[in-house]
């Protein structure tokens, strides 16, 4: 839930991310407050996944002044990734693995018990309805599957806050909203969700988003405020509305 | 050590999911072991003998069956042309030509002095040389036999004969396959855990998962340990394999202590592992990581002093082989299977290696970069 008075979990400062002389992120500047859905949205190739892994201490900033969960991403790397989760666009569980093994491996790598990580996954592929794959190997189960296998197992340990790089790519509309439900139900829980997309319906259920245009944030705010100001019906509409500015 | 362990598992899983992996493990070093051990030899066997005998007297007739009657030749030609002979070896038929002249006996009579010709292949300039040697020693030895059979015992005991025996000490058989199985079954630990661990890390950055493991707060040492471990157990697991084969089969022996072989052999395989890794946090791909390791891997065994003696390198070769592990624990093994040497004949190779281990490991975890 978005509440303009609660704490600042992320904050972004001036960042910037130089690929040679490409500008992936040209002085990004954004707070993101505790619980909140943070929408990340922008075309292909407007620096998203560039920043989603700077955030996450997968990638080296050029400049600018970073906090993630109140650790400062220079000093305290290692700090945060006990306190974030992750899941990428590129599929991240071991295909040669089964459902719980892979379960297993992740929980074991962030120090949880043997006996805690048995009820975890017994608990987690009940509530996925999973129970039956338990023991099949991961590259023999259907996408949207692996999908929602791969996010819980980015939040197994409980992070502050969790990012989700495009989580929904080439999944079906059914179900990319069961995804919705588990994140609403992570957010619910108390795990701030930053995820970026570029399907436009799913801005529609973030707190906040904040669109990207060429490296840079065009706009950020909320949908209702968005559509406001930019006299759309839809977000489809606002960011159609910005990439045209670009063009023209 | 709760994290290094779960990472083990889910690394010996994932070899033994593998269906290539089980044949890689057990099939290999057998075959290995069987083709390489018999067709790796210096030994002469089989010489093939062209005879032109020009005499046809006594003396040459038994000059002759000197090299029938010897276990290394094989007279597959006897004829009065020479060319033909010459035909013969340039079609690869022949070894050696043995050119009998003409007033052989005659000479020999007369003069108490005459020539033969012996032309060899040296297109293989080992067995060149071994033929030669050969050669000579069955015509030395027939030249005594003619003087024992022409001078009075008087006369023999006037000349001063120096006789020389030689007895072979670690391998007094002069067996071949004692000298090589220890060489190659290091040869076969080292492309197996080379390539394991060459291949590995680079694997899943392709695939991705390494990303995964980035974001955790995993320890780079935990991550490069846990890697090792499983391969390095199933090295030396080969290795023990290794050497009972080279027991049952070739019957090699195995004076020195068993424990020093496994603790040298832990050593060096954890210096081939970590070196392995390295490569693989080195590069992006598993082909260019493939290269790499072929690159070392040729090097390596080609200055491992396997099949070429080391100390007939150059100096400077033989100072740049100092950097090759290979050559030490050949060495090692060599030293403590065929001369059951203890610990303190090979205490300076060992600490290099351990010296190598050190290095080797530190220098994969530091360019292990879990932030690209």
């Amino acid at each position: 839930m978005y509440n303009p008075n609660a704490e600042n979990i992320i904050v972004v400062k001036d960042l910037v991310k130089r690929f040679g002389s490409f500008i992936a992120n040209d002085h990004l500047c954004f707070e993101v407050k505790k619980g909140e859905i943070f929408g990340f949205l922008g075309a292909n190739g407007a620096g998203k996944t560039t920043a989603i892994k700077i955030l996450c201490g997968l990638s080296y900033p050029t400049s600018g002044q970073l906090n993630v969960g109140g650790f400062d991403i220079y000093k305290e790397r290692e700090k945060i990734k006990r306190n974030i989760g992750y899941m990428s666009q590129k599929f991240s569980l071991y295909d040669d693995l089964t459902v719980f093994e892979n379960i297993r491996f992740y929980a074991g790598i962030y120090g949880m018990r043997r006996k805690v990580i048995e009820e975890r996954a017994a608990d987690l592929t009940e509530k996925l309805d999973m129970k039956e794959a338990r023991d099949m190997l991961i590259r023999d189960i259907p996408l949207g599957w692996k999908q929602k296998l791969a996010f819980s197992v980015a939040i197994i340990h409980n992070p502050k806050i969790v990012f989700l790089d495009e989580p929904t790519g080439g999944v079906d509309p059914v179900t990319r909203r069961q995804f919705w439900d588990m994140i609403f139900k992570a957010s619910r829980e108390g795990i701030t969700v930053f995820v970026t997309t570029h399907y436009m319906d799913e801005a529609e259920y973030c707190d906040r988003v904040s669109i990207m245009v060429d490296g840079k944030i065009a706009a950020l705010d909320t949908p209702d405020n968005l559509k406001k100001h930019y006299g759309a019906n839809s977000m489809n509409e606002v960011f159609l509305k910005l990439a045209r500015i670009k063009i023209e | 050590m709760r994290t290094l362990l779960f990472i083990i598992q889910k690394e010996f899983l994932q070899i033994f999911r593998n269906k290539g992996m089980l044949p890689i493990i057990f099939i290999v070093p057998i075959v290995q072991l069987l083709i390489l051990v018999n067709a790796a030899t210096f030994e002469m066997k089989n010489i093939r003998v062209s005879v032109v005998d020009m005499d046809l007297s006594s003396s040459s007739r038994k000059l002759i069956s000197k090299y029938e009657g010897s276990p290394f030749y094989k007279v597959v030609q006897t004829t009065f042309s020479y060319d033909e002979a010459m035909d013969l070896m340039q079609k690869g038929k022949v070894d050696v030509i043995i050119r009998i002249p003409n007033g052989f006996e005659r000479q020999l009579v007369k003069e108490n002095l005459s020539k033969v010709q012996f032309v060899i292949n040296a297109i293989n300039q080992a067995v060149a040389g071994l033929s030669s040697g050969y050669c000579t020693s069955i015509l030395i030895d027939f030249n005594r036999e003619l003087m024992q059979d022409w001078l009075s015992p008087a006369q023999m005991a006037g000349l001063k004969n120096i006789q020389t025996d030689f007895s072979y000490w670690y391998n007094p058989k002069l067996n071949y396959k004692t000298y090589m199985v220890p060489g190659i079954l290091v040869l076969l630990v080292t492309i197996i855990g080379l390539l394991l661990s060459g291949m590995n890390i680079v694997r899943e950055k392709e695939i991705g998962t390494i990303e995964q493991i980035n974001v955790t707060p995993i320890r780079k040492i935990q991550f490069i340990a846990g890697k090792l471990a499983p391969f390095w157990i199933i090295a030396l697991f080969e290795l023990a394999f290794g050497l009972s084969i080279g027991k049952l089969v070739f019957d090699i022996p195995t004076v020195g202590n068993l424990w020093l072989i496994f603790l040298s052999g832990g050593i060096y395989l954890f210096v081939i592992l970590s070196i392995g890794l390295l490569i693989s946090t080195i590069t992006n791909t598993q082909q260019q990581s493939m290269l790499v390791t072929f690159f070392f891997m040729v090097v390596f065994i080609l200055m491992s002093g396997l099949f070429t003696s080391i100390e007939s390198m150059p100096a400077w070769a033989q100072q740049v082989d100092r950097l090759n592990p290979l050559m030490y624990f050949i060495k090692i093994m060599r030293m403590v299977l065929l001369k059951g040497s203890a610990f303190a004949d090979i205490s300076s190779l060992f600490y290099s290696l351990v010296v190598f281990a050190i290095v080797m490991s530190s220098l994969a975890v530091w360019r292990y970069r879990k932030v690209a």
